[in-house]
């Protein structure tokens, strides 16, 4: 057993890396639990991103964090346009097509990654990388605590605007009660694209946040989708604080996975959790629908 | 009847492929093909009859396929024996997913999302514990006889495999002609209004995918003995699960030879982008992934559904014209 001089740290650090899911998760919170769209592009959305900081900052110097000025923007903009140019006219009435368009989306991006960006991982160098602050007597990476904390605002900022702004309100409308919302003058495709968007967005944020202290490969998104899948339903579907609290719940069990089972047994309570959840409790932890 | 007669003559023309083919090459790529079209059919008795998206068939397809491996490395055991022994396996795998998935009804995409959970979990496992060589793989020693499952010409493969796909598709025929298969459609067609008319959705949904799963074992069976080597990511990496639903998808869900036009198409687009472009890594799976996103766009019912789209057509048609 462990002492605490070990476990302090361990969970100090899971809960870190468990923002990171958190904030990986909560663009997904947006599109598949409160819209109910399936997307498995998700990591390769991710992926994107990532070489999209990891670009700007190698050809053109930019830091990953003046880089939350541009990447979230353009993501968003892929966002509205997948959604609007393919997975909206693909459902045909039914979750299985955007399941499987999404599905296609993924095997694309990242193959066509794997053609442009070849296999290798990357990292980029910036000059905090290194740097660690001490918490409880854990040195904890700089860059992982400024994540955490952009988990925080990127969770707060998603939840006034569905709370406060008409987008919010539409958005709402849309996922209780399509028809309903129709009826009501709402443009349904719209704002379908717009939270989709904004969901792609958040990946973008995600994906700022996460290279200072991370690497990007053209696999880099298959570990995140279904931790992120697992963070939503884990959350309650379409609740951001659950996203988050589910994100830290995430982490803090990989990280006490791989203390206690070794490194490679350690993400099997990750999918472990996810099942039990789906199985017994499918409304998740802050279990409502929006 | 006539699917029957069909059937039966296009395998009677598969059986006589060797014969025709010699070079080794082009025998595996058949052989390929061949297996594709058995793996896909396998996921259509769940997917496409019983209307449950499995993303995780790789779970029954690893079980088979390490259950054959450890038992002829570790254990001295003869892969025919193995066969039988991954095929079982494979069934109780798919009827443990089936009993902790089916029970609580988890239907769509929660089906969907679980069952990627679990081929996942045994994924991390088979990449953890020993008796699998764990991340290393398992490598069957070359001992080529019949006797050992092992054919010294591509033609012995391919007749095994032609076994186990015609079981696979008269299983498939017996489904679109049986009461089982009914009472399977009639859950994917509207699982309240099944439950309404006396059928139990549990018990038929328990029975295809325990049916679906002892042939993806047999699939896996089959790739072990073919490429004699396994890792976790061959046996339960997501590859094949894709594998496994795209090629029904591309080719027409619920119909019986969707999987076989599936197949056929996606080989010969992989072959063909292989002659043009050569063999760069990643373009051949882009042009899947492309082929699926064009096709759940304009044609939701796969060729089968083109295919029958475009004769209906024609017949009718033909019928107006008689008329006029």
């Amino acid at each position: 057993m462990p002492d605490l001089a070990i476990i302090v740290p361990s969970v100090l650090n899971g809960l870190t890396t468990g923002a990171l899911y958190a904030l990986v998760a909560l663009g997904l919170t947006l599109i598949y639990g409160v819209l109910h769209i399936i997307n498995f592009a998700h990591g390769a959305l991710l992926m994107l991103g990532l070489y999209g900081v990891f670009y700007l900052n190698t050809r053109f110097g930019i830091d990953p964090y003046v880089a939350l000025l541009i990447v979230p923007p353009a993501m968003f903009a892929i966002g509205y346009a997948l959604q609007r140019g393919i997975i909206g006219r693909a459902s045909h009435g039914r979750d299985e097509n955007i399941l499987l368009v999404t599905l296609g989306l993924a095997i694309v991006i990242e193959n066509a990654s794997l053609f442009l960006f070849k296999s290798d991982t990357r990292i980029i160098d910036v000059p905090y990388a290194f740097e660690v602050v001490e918490i409880f007597g854990a040195f904890l990476p700089l860059p992982k605590v400024i994540a955490f904390f952009g988990a925080l605002v990127t969770a707060v900022l998603l939840w006034l605007l569905m709370a406060k702004t008409d987008l919010g309100r539409a958005i709402r409308a849309l996922a209780k009660e399509r028809k309903g919302a129709k009826l009501v003058g709402i443009n349904v495709e719209h704002v379908f694209a717009m939270s989709f968007g904004l969901g792609i967005a958040c990946l973008g944020v995600a994906a700022c946040l996460l290279l200072p202290s991370y690497y990007v490969s053209p696999q880099v998104g298959h570990g995140f989708v279904l931790i992120a899948f697992t963070i939503v339903v884990l959350g309650g579907m379409g609740s951001f604080v659950g996203a988050l609290i589910g994100g830290l719940i995430i982490g803090v069990v990989e990280a006490l996975g791989g203390l206690f089972l070794g490194e490679s047994l350690g993400q099997i309570g990750i999918f472990l959790i996810f099942i039990l959840v789906l199985i017994f409790r499918p409304t998740g932890l802050l279990g409502h629908r929006v | 009847m006539r699917q029957l007669v069909i059937l039966l003559g296009i395998f009677a023309a598969l059986f006589l492929v060797p014969f025709a083919v010699t070079s080794e090459a082009w025998r595996t790529t058949i052989i390929l093909t061949l297996y594709a079209a058995l793996l896909g059919q396998a996921w259509n008795i769940l997917g496409g009859y019983g209307g449950q998206f499995s993303f995780g068939h790789a779970a029954f397809f690893g079980t088979g396929a390490y259950t054959v491996a450890v038992l002829q490395v570790q254990f001295g055991l003869n892969p025919w024996l193995g066969l039988i022994a991954g095929a079982a396996l494979g069934v109780a795998v798919a009827a443990f997913i089936g009993f902790t998935t089916f029970r609580y009804g988890l239907r769509g995409s929660y089906f969907a999302l679980v069952t990627l959970a679990f081929a996942e979990v045994l994924r991390i496992l088979s990449n953890t514990v020993d008796f699998t060589g764990a991340g290393v793989g398992i490598l069957i020693p070359l001992e080529q006889s019949a006797t050992n499952m092992q054919f010294a010409s591509k033609a012995g493969y391919y007749w095994l495999l032609w076994l186990i796909t015609l079981a696979a598709f008269l299983t498939v025929w017996w489904i679109g002609h049986s009461r089982f298969g009914a009472r399977l459609m009639a859950v994917r067609d509207n699982e309240d209004a099944a439950r309404a008319l006396g059928v139990d959705p549990f018990r038929v949904k328990m029975q295809a995918i325990m049916l679906s799963g002892f042939f993806s074992a047999l699939a896996g069976v089959f790739y072990a003995q073919f490429f004699l080597y396994l890792d976790p990511g061959i046996a339960y990496g997501p590859a094949v699960s894709v594998e496994s639903l795209l090629v029904p998808i591309i080719g027409g869900m619920g119909t019986l030879f969707g999987p076989l036009l599936g197949a056929v198409a996606l080989h010969t687009v992989s072959e063909v982008t292989r002659e043009v472009i050569g063999d760069l890594p990643g373009v051949s799976l882009v042009i899947y992934g492309i082929i699926l996103i064009v096709m759940v766009l304009f044609a939701p019912r796969g060729l089968a559904g083109l295919v029958a789209r475009l004769t209906s057509r024609r017949s009718t048609a033909t019928r107006e014209a008689r008329h006029a």
